[in-house]
């Protein structure tokens, strides 16, 4: 069977050792968790969690049942790709010296990035985007000098209606 | 009514019936122990020797009656000790709820005496855990974890009270009437695709697994398999689910399983796999196991669903619930040769495999055993080679009788839930079948027994080896006895008359029936010393990973 990338959503107790028990399921049933995300939603004592992982259908099963197992766990979903709006937030610093920087700076223009922060040997920028933009973006940077990478990992939302609720019945 | 904790805890016992709980006192649960003190005229605690032995009881308890056991523990030790208990509840999906004290909130994190992450410890192991750190959320976290330990699929569920808590005192209102909780409804398309395929089959098989027990879904079981002729096998948490003396009920299927039983599942075309998760001790070799047939699988967990053995056709829903449906079905019979053909299985000679009738042996021991004990009467055993016999040689007549350690497979487990098992059923006269190694491990609840006064006959098979693994080194270690021959002076009656005990000693066929008369004819706890030969094999065996084609008939 194929590996393929699975995004799954799920909405969580907004309780202590739940990031513990459901990280705690993948290790222990020998899923990886390629990334993950965490917030809390309109609801204070609901939080959502954006999982991007790999598998082929065998395990994409497994981990949908074993999370829907997890009492703290109201709703598990594998979001339609198709329908489906994917972000992820990149910091990123490079050394930016004055003659390098114009090149970082004409990166900023075509990506649509951020400046956020500048000091004579380093720029820092913020990014926004698909997996694939911030990936090209880093490796624009890289023979640049790249100081320090921080992302935040793919969240996710569905298109219009696509809505993920909690049933009423719990 | 404003009340502590620890009140909290003993109103919430109440509300959910509960009349025994199994544990050991400490400095994190003084408050509770306390309540237990003023409570005692309603319930009962037993006090064991050590914790593994109270969550073990707890686990018998529950195994024997289907109700929720309790155990309860003081924080650090107390907790870590209960570790085994609810890993041997959760694999075998046994309704428990563990308490157990915590230091003071104020403490936590501080590497307190006698402080540890018991939450976090458990947390792979239990279906749910708690730590409560706020008394006005005692009484419903508590109330959720009865109700979720006893739900869907049972299993344990830890909550972890930080002594100040237990101390703290709170508004308590006591819960409104109960409303039974309502069952899922079940998938209709799905139980249509079931019934269509059984039809279809012209070879049916029933494989029952340990959920035909939880569910008390022996007699819809033994419906469907009289409707349409399917020959029973079962796994070993599925022994006592259905009368073994019944003409379909083949035995145990799987590394040690009946002969017919075996080959009944492996000649038949569909596979109505009941209950079961399809443990690879069941299964041999996954990949084999599955051709040739189809799999209908019913269960109440969506994750077995294809999680071992690849299903067919699906039917998630509570046993009791999916067998009725079915049976409401008007299925036709199997093929008229099918049951003709599993009867000659039943008939040949290597379904009838004895162990040499000149000496002791553990099958004849067994037998009279089964003889004398009424079949309402639970047999606890621990894990190895004992519990295998057991497992192929006791006839259960009784669903819940058969209190073993399936999924975990843990040494050490029987004293504590055969003593769980016999309060349960209301002191019941009680057999545990254990052997040397199994029984060391946790001979100290014998104490408990005694001062229990507990009707409890302990056999121990004392071969002087740790048999199963003996009988691995044998067959695919070239005989190397690596640490395995233990060849303990131990005397077991001597050992039994210091707790309080008697002891008897069998070592030759010719006193069988008078030492197990007397065994019978004792009240109180009495351990019997049964000699048996250290090479004696359980067989059939399939060894792991094989299949049927491996199966080792004789030695």
């Amino acid at each position: 069977m194929e590996s393929s990338r699975l995004i799954l959503s799920l909405l969580v107790n907004n309780e202590a050792g739940v990031l513990t028990r459901i990280s705690g399921l993948f290790a222990r049933r020998g899923f990886n968790i390629d990334s993950l995300s965490v917030g809390e939603t309109q609801n204070p004592r609901v939080s959502r969690i954006t999982i991007q992982a790999a598998g082929d259908e065998y395990v994409r099963d497994q981990i949908l049942h074993q999370l829907e197992k997890l009492h703290d766990v109201k709703v598990v979903e594998q979001m339609v790709l198709d329908n489906t709006v994917l972000r992820e937030l990149l910091l990123v610093k490079v050394r930016a010296a004055p003659d390098t920087r114009g090149q970082v700076l004409d990166a900023v223009t075509v990506f649509r990035a951020k400046v956020i922060d500048l000091t004579p040997e380093t720029m820092t920028m913020e990014l926004t985007g698909e997996k694939s933009k911030l990936d090209a973006f880093i490796a624009f940077l890289e023979p640049l000098g790249i100081v320090e990478v921080c992302r935040t990992g793919v969240t996710a939302i569905g298109r219009g209606g696509y809505v993920l609720t909690q049933n009423e019945e719990e | 009514m404003r009340i502590s904790g620890a009140q909290i805890l003993m109103e919430i016992f109440r509300e959910q019936k509960v009349n025994t709980v199994f544990g050991y006192p400490g400095g994190a649960v003084l408050n509770i122990y306390d309540e237990l003190y003023k409570s005692a005229d309603w319930l009962k605690h037993v006090i064991t020797c050590h914790e593994q032995g109270a969550a073990h009881a707890a686990d018998g308890y529950a195994r024997a009656t289907g109700k929720t056991g309790v155990v309860l523990a003081t924080s650090g030790p107390g907790a870590t000790n209960l570790v085994t208990g609810i890993a041997t509840a959760y694999l075998d999906s046994t309704p428990m709820v563990a308490i157990t004290g915590n230091v003071a909130c104020n403490l936590i994190g501080r590497d307190s005496f006698q402080e540890v992450d018991i939450t976090g410890i458990t947390m792979p192991i239990t279906k749910h855990n708690y730590m409560v750190k706020d008394v006005a959320k005692l009484a419903d976290t508590l109330r959720e974890a009865f109700h979720i330990a006893a739900s869907g699929r049972p299993g344990p569920v830890l909550v972890d009270i930080p002594k100040d808590v237990q101390i703290a005192q709170c508004e308590f209102t006591p819960a409104e009437k109960e409303t039974a909780p309502k069952a899922k409804p079940m998938d209709n398309a799905a139980v249509t695709k079931a019934a269509e395929l059984i039809d279809s089959a012209k070879r049916p098989f029933l494989y029952i697994g340990g959920g035909v027990v939880s569910a008390g879904a022996g007699e819809e079981l033994l419906k469907l398999a009289e409707t349409i002729g399917a020959p029973i096998g079962a796994s070993m948490m599925g022994l006592s689910a259905v009368p073994h003396s019944h003409p379909l009920f083949l035995g145990m299927t799987g590394m040690h399983g009946r002969y017919a039983a075996s080959k009944a599942l492996d000649r038949s075309d569909l596979i109505i796999a009941v209950g079961t998760r399809f443990s690879d001790r069941a299964t041999g070799n996954k990949t084999e196991f599955s051709k040739d047939h189809k799999v209908l699988h019913i269960d109440i967990d969506p994750a077995e669903i294809s999680k071992n053995i690849p299903a067919y056709v699906a039917l998630v829903a509570d046993v009791k619930q999916a067998l009725t449906a079915l049976n409401a079905y008007g299925l036709s019979h199997s093929d008229p040769e099918w049951l003709t053909e599993v009867r000659a299985l039943m008939t040949a000679p290597d379904n009838h495999l004895t162990m040499d009738e000149s000496i002791l042996n553990p099958e004849l021991v067994l037998k009279a055993v089964n003889k004398r004990l009424p079949p309402e009467s639970p047999v606890a055993t621990d894990v190895g080679q004992h519990q295998m016999w057991v497992a192929q040689y006791y006839s259960f007549e009784k669903p819940r009788t058969l209190i073993t350690s399936g999924g975990l497979g843990t040494m050490g487990f029987g004293m504590g839930a055969a003593m769980g098992a016999c309060i349960g059923t209301g002191l019941k006269k009680t057999v545990l079948v254990t052997s040397d190694g199994s029984f060391h491990m946790n001979m100290n609840e014998l104490a408990t027994a005694v001062a229990n006064h507990l009707p409890l006959i302990v056999l121990v098979l004392n071969n002087s080896v740790l048999g199963m693994v003996r009988q691995w080194q044998t067959m695919f270690f070239d005989k190397r006895y690596s640490n395995t021959t233990l060849n303990r002076p131990t005397d077991f009656c001597l050992l039994a008359q210091a707790f309080g005990a008697k002891g008897l000693r069998l070592e030759t066929l010719d006193k069988l029936d008078s030492v197990l008369d007397k065994a019978f004819s004792i009240d109180g706890p009495v351990v019997v010393d049964v000699r048996i030969n250290r090479d004696e094999m359980v067989l059939p065996m399939i060894p792991p990973n094989g299949t049927i084609k491996d199966m080792i008939l004789r030695g």
